[in-house]
């Protein structure tokens, strides 16, 4: 009998989940249930050089559909509303040619849960008005696009990655753009205060209002947004709100099939949730890392795609592991930020490089002494360089970073004698 | 219509039509060539669709501009005629063309 892998949720991990299977020789069906109108495609870009104008849509599917065909993958658009794991049945709706509201019944001898993240929503006096966005989907890019008006107001509520994106891109049309955030300072959760100054200058020199420990209380318009008003009494004129406070894991449908759940999916280091027919990937799994010797969950399509490697090679009955260095990116103006690693905990910070004036430079994270992450300003040499020490291990002098006389190569090969004590 | 191979570290080959103006990286992609991983779709950002142009063909492919040469430079299979894919835009001048894959991708 042919066996059946079912996939729910369609994005990045999807997308290399369904191409590993068929790599690890996975012969059985593989239908990949997503709630979107589309396959799996580049998200990345939605707040970059598709929100920018500089991608089209066209360009961003992850594989083209005649991939999709060729390796005989299924498509199908729904919402999965319950998992039966004792009949190993789930349960879904508005499937093709399924009126809203009729469900039916699909079994699977292999589950895989790439169920992704949600934007958090803000919710405040006038928050349902139109023209405020969130930005996670291809939708929601779209109707952010429809509604630029060059030389008109937009705020942005958030300032993370997807918040400074989103006001870069903006800038680039032409619209005038504020930044409210809530905390201290830009990046505040993800950086170490000399980055959000770096990213706090160079957004003001484009031109974006920065306004920080600034709480946004409430919205106003006429059936379309037109201000947004904060705690403090202060109001901006907005005609577009972009909101970017982060984001939450999908975990209900897990949480309720009676799967381990902790801020996240948990799962093992084969991606294997509780339920041995059950694996879980991407931004919806909490996983334990190697390399820095705890849980996390991860918001990145890197994570995503190597998870989902492992989580194929799971369902295909081998135990295949990783030794995933956790690394992300990020766009803005002509900056390419690249980020090795996680940098929570650290105790000593070195720059290389000119952060106060420049536009390229590189920030170290150590703690006691060994690298635990960077974050790389157009950079991308000591960025590879920096994954490597940190997936390795590898001892270094933190105070040689700094010294820009020092090749970026040497600074590993003028320590190798340590190398060998510590063992790779 | 010409193709491009692709020659895996332990030396599967994958012979896959040339598509103009599409990435080497993109092309990989599209034919589920193993051994690319492409993290960042495209950005030069990763480093994970490393490729050795076969020595004969790096003039159809031109050299790696700076940036990339910097991603490269750091990694541990780097050969004289490495590339990234995704800086690769195929034409019809590169039917024939082979790319090695290195053993692991960065």
């Amino acid at each position: 009998m042919t066996r059946t892998c079912l996939i729910v949720g369609a994005s990045h991990a999807a997308a290399q989940l369904t191409t590993s299977l068929r790599q690890e020789g996975w012969e059985g069906d593989i239908l990949v249930i997503g709630d979107e109108p589309h396959m799996p495609y580049q998200r990345p870009p939605l707040s970059k050089a598709f929100l920018s104008g500089e991608k089209a849509a066209e360009s961003l599917p992850i594989r083209p559909a005649a991939f999709y065909q060729k390796n005989d993958i299924q498509f199908r658009q729904g919402r999965v509303t319950a998992i039966n794991r004792d009949q190993q049945t789930l349960t879904l709706v508005g499937g093709d040619g399924e009126k809203d509201g009729k469900s039916e019944q699909l079994s699977y001898d292999k589950l895989a849960l790439c169920t992704g993240a949600r934007v958090r929503k803000v919710e405040l006096p006038g928050s349902d008005l139109d023209g405020i966005h969130y930005l996670r989907n291809m939708a929601d890019a779209e109707s952010i696009k429809a509604s630029v008006v060059e030389g008109r107001h937009s705020v942005i509520v958030g300032g993370g990655y997807i918040g400074l994106e989103a006001a870069a891109s903006l800038r680039e049309l032409g619209m005038h753009v504020t930044l409210l955030e809530r905390g201290p300072r830009l990046l505040g959760r993800v950086t170490a205060p000399e980055v959000s100054e770096f990213y706090h200058r160079v957004h003001t020199e484009s031109g974006v209002r920065i306004h920080t420990n600034i709480a946004v209380s409430g919205f106003s318009g006429n059936g379309r947004v037109q201000k947004v008003i904060c705690a403090d009494g202060a109001e901006f004129p907005a005609d577009l709100v972009v909101v970017g406070v982060g984001v939450l894991p999908n975990t209900e449908l897990a949480e309720v099939a009676g799967l381990n759940v902790d801020n996240g999916i948990v799962v093992d280091e084969h991606c294997r949730t509780s339920d041995q027919n059950v694996v879980a990937a991407g931004d919806c799994a909490n996983q334990f890392n190697r390399v820095y010797g705890c849980r996390v969950r991860l918001e990145s399509v890197p994570n995503a795609t190597e998870q989902a490697r492992v989580a194929a090679a799971s369902i295909c009955g081998e135990s295949r592991t990783s030794e995933f260095l956790p690394w992300f990116w990020s766009d803005q103006y002509d900056l390419k930020l690249q980020i090795a690693g996680l940098s929570r905990g650290y105790d000593q910070l070195v720059i290389r490089g000119d952060r106060l004036t420049g536009r390229s430079f590189a920030a170290f994270y150590f703690r006691e002494g060994r690298l635990i992450a960077a974050d790389c300003v157009n950079r991308p040499q000591e960025f590879v360089l920096s994954k490597r020490i940190i997936a390795q291990n590898l001892a270094v002098q933190p105070d040689r970073f700094a010294d820009e006389s020092v090749p970026v190569k040497e600074l590993l090969l003028a320590d190798s004698p340590a190398l060998a004590s510590a063992g790779g | 219509m010409g193709s491009i191979t692709f020659i895996e570290h332990h030396g599967a080959e994958h012979a896959v039509e040339i598509e103009t103006g599409k990435s080497l990286m993109q092309i990989a992609m599209d034919n589920g060539v193993p051994g690319i991983d492409a993290d960042c779709g495209g950005e030069a950002a990763c480093g994970t669709c490393h490729v050795i142009v076969d020595g004969n063909w790096i003039s159809a492919t031109g050299k790696a501009g700076d940036e990339e040469l910097q991603m490269l430079d750091m990694t541990p299979d780097r050969a004289p005629t490495s590339r990234l894919a995704c800086q690769i835009i195929a034409t019809d001048a590169m039917d024939g063309l082979v790319a090695h894959l290195p053993e692991f991708q960065m």
